[in-house]
């Protein structure tokens, strides 16, 4: 009887795979090959031009700088053999260990110079370039006529093959982290012979890998295919025979496929999931804090909310009072974030929870109401604060929840939604400052510093459109601790300047802080070990092994 | 006849001509700046941004872009999107598998439209009209992204009958929840017309008159009901065919299918100017090719029905 | 250009008028058939317990968009996490949806917005197109080709890149119209197709020969007679895309070119249910049955109406 049973279901399963064309799921159990979820990459694969995901998970892989992240983001010596800084944090001597392109060729001092220089130079069109601003001669580089494409930055000098420096227009005592991302990776000879070779090496970049793996081919809109480097000496060696990045149309119909085992790994968990991938018996499911920080902003200059005013400040603390975040947390992300109670994450080094002030990030409704009230009696509001955000990123119940939850606590007509269809639109608005109410905010490091979460969104030098300081929010105080942060070489030193400046940001809430998205994912049950989410929220793909 | 044809197919030009000016327009009207949102949250380096623009002739007046989209594309040089492809590469990739997805909804539609109506027309009033007309009223007051999501949860991942996603070089197999998917609306919509077409037509007088004469039942439903009852369906079908091709966004989003539909959709969200634009105009080129056979169809369905 | 003598595909012998008193055969031909028709669609209506059923849940539904309050008292905007999903509850028949609101009073309150949506495009949509596809049906030559080809560009648009950009050029006023405005834009052309197809159809049938020989005007002929013969295809689209306008809005909230978020509609809340679809399929539930019922009764009464206007289809 039981083996009747038996029969009769390996009928009905092997009918059910000759129809499904059994061939992808087959092939991907077999090899050591893992599939993981894309999107197609908004440029190229030039290192430079590539800010965003599509892109930036190939070519992490593909492209080795000079330090390296572990998982935790504690960095190393990747291809430099050593990084010093003189005194003032003002210059750089870097030295490279021995290195080779996939192409055999090399990697010599000259194949930084040039691949900085080419991606600062405003000609080559490199979403990145800004990256090097505080390299000198960078500024030379920057006019709309008359550079060639081959001018090179002035601060840059190679010594000989293996030593280069590196002089900076001002002190930046975190040049060491920040050489860690992409956009800073050496490119081979080859791609600097022509205007068309570089072209091609955006398309296919095989001669300059460097990375764990050598890219393999690029089917657009489909998937982006690299093997494992043998040659590759470094830190992050593969466990699997090579990584192929498919892109999906949603994160539904890649959820979809990791549960039938047609897809390995994926770094998101669709909105209709994320109260179930945890119990999901046919996936593997990872969730822990993350390094993502989403927050909204408010301009510094807007009526009623300004940053330097006492009825600003007081609605301001209000506001973020009035917002339940552990609820949010809770209930519409379903533990897939963390509240937040710094302007970090719990992954960067100097995070603390136990800043002075950090209480305005903690749902009081009984004092948003007083200050509310303290602030509507210097001057009345009798407006609506707006919150603006994309409606093609997902953020909708966050924004709604959000309103609601000021409405229920200051009264039904303060807040109220105001989605934008495209992103396009989005950025173009706030770019252009024409928000007059809250927006949303959000920031992924791209090195893990305190710094990068700080700088780039509060400093005066990030104001005014020369940064991501987007609500114009200016403090000579708080330029002063960085300023000072960026000076010191002591580390420790420079995360106790971050936390008094973070303290500043508390008081005066420029950004409001609502949750550090977690690091969540899930891979397919064909993939035995290695599965984790790095200090960027992405899977530690080159450790992930099928056998 | 012949003449017929000319007219039409000379009929294409202007409508080309308004067709790519409008949706040029359009897109040119989208809020938002394409530029600076390559650049994600970081800050926009005016000096790059202009180079991007000049590249693009992002930074000339609208009719001056529309003539040199115009003038390219005299040479089928169709531009090339913001990641350095060429629009006509990208239509190529698209274009075989939405054409296979949506002639696949389109017999689906057709099919079991036209039978499951012409059973209920015939039986009005009875059980199953009545079941059919409640499921035919479940698919159009449901959303397509909620029976998509249905289908794909229980055909491909609780049963595993079906594969749960189409993906790269998509089979039969593959495209068969996703088509069935997609053609739900409009077979609801096909069973609703013949329907009330075959019910109506049933008690004409040529259809007494063609029973009195002693034609068999069978023969008098083909020959005659069916025959009179298909004009308003073949419109509809003519004009679905390709709103299938154009309008397959949800269901090619769903599951996983990288065709026309959904690098309509992006290319919209990101401002892709010249490639919706040759996108929009030839699915209209579609649309005036299967109207064309609509109305040649008329008049094979309607001997009263000719064309000078 | 459209007279007795060149009525496309009409070769019929048609009496000389000395044998026939043309005169008297209009005068009959004219008045008393004409509000029969209607009074005779009447007298069938109300004895059909299909036209009834629909027609009182019809009148259910439009107090219900008219007066809400009257089926409760809450607020369909006051939403708290506390409640988020929470099931059926003393005073929450219905329980409670993502955001923590009431399900049933935001099913109340959706009504009028949905209703109105729906009716406004659906009318405007069946105007505006069987406008245009009769007249191209019926006049032919290049009206036709005229008013075919524009059909042809209007279908071929996307209407999400439309729904953008014209929904960007009204961002200050948040009213309904302007959703009402892209949906008409939009979908007057499958109408008109369908409109033009049922015109060149009824224009060759016998009556129409008969009363142009009987000398009426070609305008005459399409609207007191050709137009009400090809109603019964337009009817069947239009309550049909009833429902398909209520479930567009919801795609366009979805994609954020809907209606202002303070806007209670099934659709939005439709289309906010589908993320809890796996958990709670009830939240999705209520508002997609009470969008549903409001499709049957339409749908139904239209096929009354139908069914009334078109004596021969109720013989069987």
């Amino acid at each position: 009887m039981k083996n009747k049973a038996l029969t009769v279901a390996a009928v009905v399963c092997a009918a059910a795979m000759m129809l499904s064309g059994c061939g992808s799921s087959s092939s991907s159990s077999d090899s050591n090959i893992i599939t993981a979820y894309n999107s197609e990459p908004q440029k190229n694969l030039i290192p430079s031009n590539i800010n965003e995901t599509g892109g930036g998970k190939p070519a992490d892989l593909l492209f080795a700088r000079l330090v390296s992240f572990d998982a935790k983001g504690n960095p190393s010596n990747e291809i430099a053999d050593s990084i010093t800084p003189n005194g003032d944090a003002t210059q750089y001597t870097i030295k490279i260990k021995d290195w080779k392109f996939a192409n055999g060729q090399t990697v010599k001092a000259e194949n930084f110079t040039k691949a900085w220089s080419y991606a600062a130079n405003a000609k080559n069109a490199m979403i990145c370039s800004s990256f090097f601003n505080t390299i000198a001669g960078y500024d030379d580089l920057q006019k709309t006529s008359g550079l060639k494409g081959t001018e090179q930055l002035s601060g840059l000098k190679v010594v000989d093959d293996k030593t280069f420096t590196v002089t900076l227009s001002q002190p930046d005592s975190v040049f060491p982290l920040k050489v860690g991302y992409t956009a800073f990776a050496p490119l081979p000879d080859s791609f600097f012979k022509d205007a068309a070779s570089a072209k091609a090496f955006g398309q296919n970049p095989k001669d300059g890998c460097t990375g764990p793996y050598v890219f393999d081919h690029w089917d657009h809109n489909k998937e982006i295919a690299m093997l494992k480097n043998a040659d590759y000496n470094g830190s992050r060696k593969a466990q699997n025979d090579g990584v192929t990045f498919k892109v999906y149309t949603s994160d539904t119909a890649a959820y979809a496929d990791v549960q039938a085992g047609n897809l390995d790994v994926m770094e998101a968990v669709p909105a209709a999931q994320t109260k179930t991938f945890e119990k999901d018996a046919k996936v593997q499911a990872y969730n822990k804090a993350g390094s993502v920080i989403q927050t909204f902003t408010i301009p510094a200059s807007l009526e009623h909310f300004q940053t330097n005013t006492e009825e600003g400040q007081l609605r301001r603390q209000a506001v973020s009072m009035a917002i339940d975040r552990s609820a949010i947390t809770d209930k519409v992300l379903s533990g897939t974030g963390t509240p937040t109670l710094d302007f970090t994450s719990p992954m960067t080094p100097g995070y603390s929870k136990s800043l002075k002030g950090n209480e305005v990030l903690k749902y009081n409704k009984a004092k948003a109401k007083e200050l509310w009230a303290k602030a509507d009696a210097i001057s009345k509001f009798s407006g609506k604060l707006t919150f603006s955000y994309n409606a093609d990123g997902g953020h909708e119940s966050i924004y709604k929840a959000i309103v609601n939850s000021i409405n229920n606590t200051l009264g039904s007509e303060v807040a109220a939604t105001n989605p934008m269809p495209t992103f396009n639109e989005f950025r173009d608005a706030v770019t252009n400052r024409k928000i007059a109410g809250a927006f949303r905010t959000g920031w992924q490091p791209d090195y893990p510093s305190a710094e990068n979460y700080l700088f780039q969104i509060f400093d005066s030098k990030a104001a005014d459109g020369n940064g991501s300081n987007d609500g114009d929010y200016k403090n000579a105080e708080f330029d002063a601790l960085l300023a000072k942060a960026y000076a010191t070489t002591d580390t420790d030193e420079a995360n106790k300047l971050y936390q008094q400046s973070e303290e500043i940001l508390l008081k005066e809430l420029p950004a409001f802080p609502v949750y550090n998205a977690n690091a969540y994912g899930v891979a397919s049950k064909n993939v035995k070990s290695g599965f984790a989410m790095n200090w960027q929220n992405l899977p530690t793909y080159e450790k992930m092994t099928k056998k | 006849m012949g003449k017929y044809l000319l007219r039409r197919v000379l009929q294409v030009i202007p409508v080309v001509l308004g067709t790519t000016l409008l949706v040029y327009a359009l897109v040119f009207a989208l809020p938002g700046d394409p530029v600076k949102a390559m650049f994600g949250d970081k800050p926009v380096n005016p000096a790059v941004a202009a180079q991007i623009r000049a590249e693009y002739n992002l930074d000339k007046p609208f009719i001056v872009q529309y003539f040199i989209f115009l003038k390219n594309a005299l040479t089928l040089d169709f531009g090339k999107t913001f990641s350095g492809q060429l629009v006509i590469d990208e239509i190529g990739r698209a274009f075989p598998i939405t054409i296979r997805l949506a002639l696949m909804a389109f017999v689906f539609e057709a099919v079991f439209g036209i039978i499951f109506g012409v059973i209920s027309g015939l039986k009005k009033g009875k059980w199953y009209d009545t079941v059919i007309l409640i499921v035919s009223l479940l698919l159009i007051s449901v959303p397509t992204f909620v029976t998509g999501f249905l289908g794909q949860y229980l055909f491909g991942i609780k049963w595993s009958i079906l594969p749960v996603t189409a993906g790269n070089d998509p089979t039969f197999i593959d495209l068969l929840l996703p088509a069935m998917v997609l053609g739900s609306v409009s077979m609801a919509y096909i069973i609703r017309l013949t329907r009330s077409e075959i019910s109506s037509n049933i008690a004409e007088d040529y259809v007494r008159t063609a029973r009195a004469k002693g034609m068999s039942n069978r023969q008098v439903m083909l020959r005659h009901v069916l025959r009179n009852s298909l004009i308003p369906v073949v419109t509809y079908l003519g004009q679905d065919i390709a709103a299938l091709m154009g309008g397959a966004m949800i269901s090619e989003t769903i599951f996983n299918i990288h065709g026309v539909g959904w690098l309509t959709y992006q290319s919209i969200l990101k401002g892709e100017g010249n490639l919706v634009v040759s996108i929009v105009t030839l699915l209209m080129l579609i649309f005036v090719v299967c109207n064309l056979i609509v109305d040649l169809l008329y008049a094979a369905l309607d001997p009263r029905i000719r064309y000078a | 250009m459209t007279d007795m003598t060149t009525l496309p595909g009409q070769e019929r012998y048609v009496a000389p008028l000395d044998e026939t008193p043309l005169q008297d055969v209009d005068k009959l031909d004219e008045t008393a058939p004409a509000s029969s028709m209607w009074a005779d669609a009447w007298r069938t209506l109300r004895r059909n317990p299909m036209f009834i059923i629909s027609g009182l849940l019809i009148i259910f539904i439009v107090i219900v968009a008219l007066f809400p309050a009257l089926f409760t008292k809450q607020n369909p905007n006051y939403c708290t996490l506390e409640n988020s999903l929470g099931p059926a509850a003393a005073g929450h028949p219905m329980g409670f949806d993502f955001q923590g609101c009431d399900v049933y009073t935001r099913v109340v309150y959706g009504t009028r917005t949905s209703l109105s949506v729906g009716l406004c495009a659906t009318i405007l949509v069946v105007l505006l197109g069987t406008i245009i596809g009769a007249i191209a049906g019926f006049f032919g030559g290049w009206i036709d080709s005229v008013l075919s080809r524009l059909t042809d560009i209007f279908l071929a648009l996307p209407i999400l890149l439309g729904a953008i950009v014209v929904l960007q050029m009204f961002k200050t006023n948040s009213s309904i119209w302007k959703i009402v405005l892209v949906m008409a834009l939009f979908g007057w052309t499958s109408t008109a197709r369908i409109a033009r197809g049922a015109v060149m159809e009824a224009k060759n049938l016998e009556f129409n020969t008969a009363s142009t020989a009987l000398g009426s005007s070609p305008m005459r002929n399409l609207f007191r007679h050709i137009l009400p013969n090809s109603l019964a295809p337009i009817i069947v689209i239009g309550t049909t895309s009833l429902a398909t306008y209520i479930v567009l809005e919801a795609t366009l909230s979805f994609l954020g070119v809907g209606l202002p978020s303070t806007t209670v509609s099934w659709g939005s809340d439709i289309s906010q249910a589908q993320t809890s679809l796996m958990t709670n399929p009830m939240v999705l539930f209520y508002p997609s049955a009470a969008l549903a019922i409001t499709v049957l009764s339409f749908i139904m009464m239209g096929d009354a109406v139908k069914d009334a206007l078109d004596p021969k289809s109720r013989t069987l």
